[in-house]
């Protein structure tokens, strides 16, 4: 099979202007990845299922991996000669930046018909906040379909062109997003709203016999 | 079918739902189906739209058993994650353990001694065996046959699940393989053990299929029902006896080879129609396979270390990298995507879960038959909520 490197070039011969780039897997497995910009990512999935070459008819693993903000340190070293003639000195710069997080959607992809893999395609979102939408790869392969509604379900991902984005382990009136990092479990997971505050109040319009004054709960509602 | 005709791959639109208001057709029903129904192997639901009998859309709803499984994973160090496995698909917490230990293995480029390598091959073959025994017991109850063919297939699991208790102490809850081969030694006289059963495993089976394989009750119900066309299974991710009843041979321990696969003899068995009964089949013939792995497996098991004696478990540190991994489970491919930033315990920790996906293209198997046929190919796409849901 073609190297990561082969991948990328042909991808951008064949895609100009599409941002394509490999990511390097320090790791004594090697894997290699692709870093595809979200604008063509839904024309390059295509491109790598139909190509002849690769087939990649297998989308094997859909998931997200959170990165939180990291303060990165960039060592610039450079060589002062020394003015009295002895050996040159190097000197090291070192500055800090902060490196902004984001969400990122990962791709195994496998070809069934020419039995290779994995390709790795990975898609990163402009941050953690509010640009967090993403193509949606279950137009090309299926079995994206409930892995993604589960990255968007535990990381809030939001994929555009997906058939049916809702949540899939969590409930429908869930609120965060668990998988993120920065997730802080909620108080009281028992807590159910029905016997308490506003549910209460507005039942009290409802049925206003029905609930006698000394009956009111005096504990106060939790978040 | 061949398979140059699946490609070019395309995506299968899902079903329409068929709306029709004539003065033969009354309102469509929608049922919830589960989370309590006995059909559904745990808590699982179905919200099914139903013309008359007919299942014209239907959604599954899960989610009843989620504890967030891979976040426990990233705040527990690499060995604390392995009794975890275990719970995953509960059936078969051997392979859960072997993928888990792989994809470890991989990730710091640990080696296995041969011998760990040869039990780890005997334990997920007896696992597979397990695995399809229950399936098909658990598929013949769906279909109504109630106790007799779930009996006798629990009466074999309990000859495996024996086995197992006496090489890790725990009849389901294995936690036995570790980072660089497997946590205790198998006696020669568990090995005798293991060779009694895989010579008289086929017996059984006999006994099975000549009870079930020919009944017409079951081919009526199984026959037809459920069809998984080879494109959309491989668009779909489905992996497993799911993908190979639809004929597409695609088996991880041909084509990846991983352990000591390709040292065996066996042969892949595929299906000619896609539909419930081959799914049913396609798991008899491998069980008859897996014997056969077994038998060499036990024959040729070399002498030596049961796990690489600088193999680090307690302090286990990977260096910084990724890994997807993965092996042929019995229900499907199980993979692990580990992301190491070089501390106790992993960045990513992401299971793969074959029977969540495989769950992916139930609607559009049911989507034409009867309420009752549900049941049946339910069943017969063999899930494990502790799994789907993890």
């Amino acid at each position: 099979m073609e190297t990561p490197d082969q991948i990328r070039d042909r991808l951008l011969a064949r895609f100009p202007g599409a941002a394509v780039a490999v990511v390097a897997n320090p790791g004594p497995a090697a894997q290699h990845s692709l870093l595809v910009g979200g604008a063509h990512g839904r024309a390059i999935a295509e491109f790598l299922r139909d190509d002849p070459a690769l087939r990649l008819d297998f989308c094997s693993n859909a998931t997200g991996v959170d990165w939180l903000d990291r303060e990165v340190t960039d060592v610039a070293s450079t060589t002062v000669p020394d003015p009295a003639g002895g050996p040159a000195k190097v000197v090291e710069q070192k500055t800090k930046r902060l490196q902004p997080g984001y969400l990122e959607v990962v791709y195994h992809l496998f070809s069934m018909e020419l039995r290779h893999g994995p390709v790795i395609l990975r898609m990163r979102t402009g941050n953690r906040s509010d640009k967090v939408t993403l193509p949606s790869l279950t137009p090309v392969w299926r079995s994206c379909e409930f892995q993604e509604r589960e990255v968007f379900d535990l990381y809030g991902v939001v994929f555009s062109g997906h058939p049916d984005l809702r949540r899939i382990l969590m409930w429908d009136e869930f609120k965060d997003h668990p998988m993120r990092k920065d997730y802080a479990e909620p108080d009281d997971y028992e807590w159910e709203p029905t016997p308490h505050g506003d549910v209460l109040a507005k039942a009290k319009l409802h049925y206003p016999a029905a609930e006698p004054a000394a009956a009111a709960p005096k504990e106060e509602p939790k978040p | 079918m061949s398979f140059s005709d699946l490609s070019p791959l395309e995506s299968a639109p899902g079903p329409q739902i068929r709306a029709v208001h004539d003065e033969f057709h009354g309102d469509l029903l929608e049922v919830s189906m589960g989370p309590h129904h006995p059909s559904t192997h745990g808590v699982f639901r179905m919200n099914v739209t139903l013309d008359g009998e007919t299942v014209v859309r239907l959604k599954p709803v899960f989610g009843y058993l989620h504890r967030n499984h891979e976040k426990i994973g990233e705040n527990a160090s690499y060995l604390g994650s392995m009794p975890y496995t275990d719970r995953l698909d509960y059936l078969c917490s051997m392979t859960n353990n072997w993928a888990y230990a792989l994809a470890v293995e991989r990730l710091s480029g640990q080696g296995v001694p041969e011998r760990a390598e040869y039990l780890r091959v005997i334990l997920a073959e007896l696992t597979r065996l397990l695995n399809h025994t229950c399936l098909a017991g658990f598929l013949l109850q769906d279909c109504g046959a109630s106790g007799t063919p779930l009996m006798y297939a629990f009466r074999e699991r309990e000859k495996i699940l024996d086995l197992f208790e006496a090489l890790s102490g725990s009849r389901m809850m294995c936690n036995f393989q570790r980072f660089g081969g497997c946590r205790t030694d198998a006696p020669p006289e568990w090995l005798d053990a293991a060779r009694e059963l895989a010579d008289g495993y086929g017996a059984f089976l006999d006994e099975f299929e000549e009870l079930l394989t020919g009944n017409e009750i079951l081919m009526a119900r199984t026959q037809g029902i459920g069809r998984l066309p080879a494109k959309l299974a491989v668009s779909a991710g489905v992996t497993g006896p799911m993908l190979r009843a639809a004929g597409v041979g695609y088996d991880l321990r041909k084509v990846d080879g991983y352990g000591v696969y390709p040292r065996f003899e066996f042969r892949v068995p595929l299906g000619a129609h896609g539909d419930t009964y081959d799914r049913y089949m396609v798991r008899v013939l491998e069980m008859r396979e897996s014997i056969k792995i077994l038998q060499q497996a036990l024959r040729t098991l070399p002498r030596g270390p049961i796990i690489d004696p600088k193999a680090r478990l307690r302090g286990f540190r990977a260096k910084p990298g990724e890994v997807y991994s993965r092996i042929e489970g019995p229900k499907g491919e199980i993979g692990f995507f580990l992301v190491s930033e070089g501390g106790p315990n992993p960045y990513r920790y992401r299971v793969r879960p074959p029977s969540f996906i495989n769950l992916t293209i139930l609607e559009d198997l049911c989507v034409g038959h009867s309420i009752a046929d549900t049941v049946v190919i339910l069943g017969s796409i063999d899930i494990v909520l502790g799994e789907v849901d993890r």
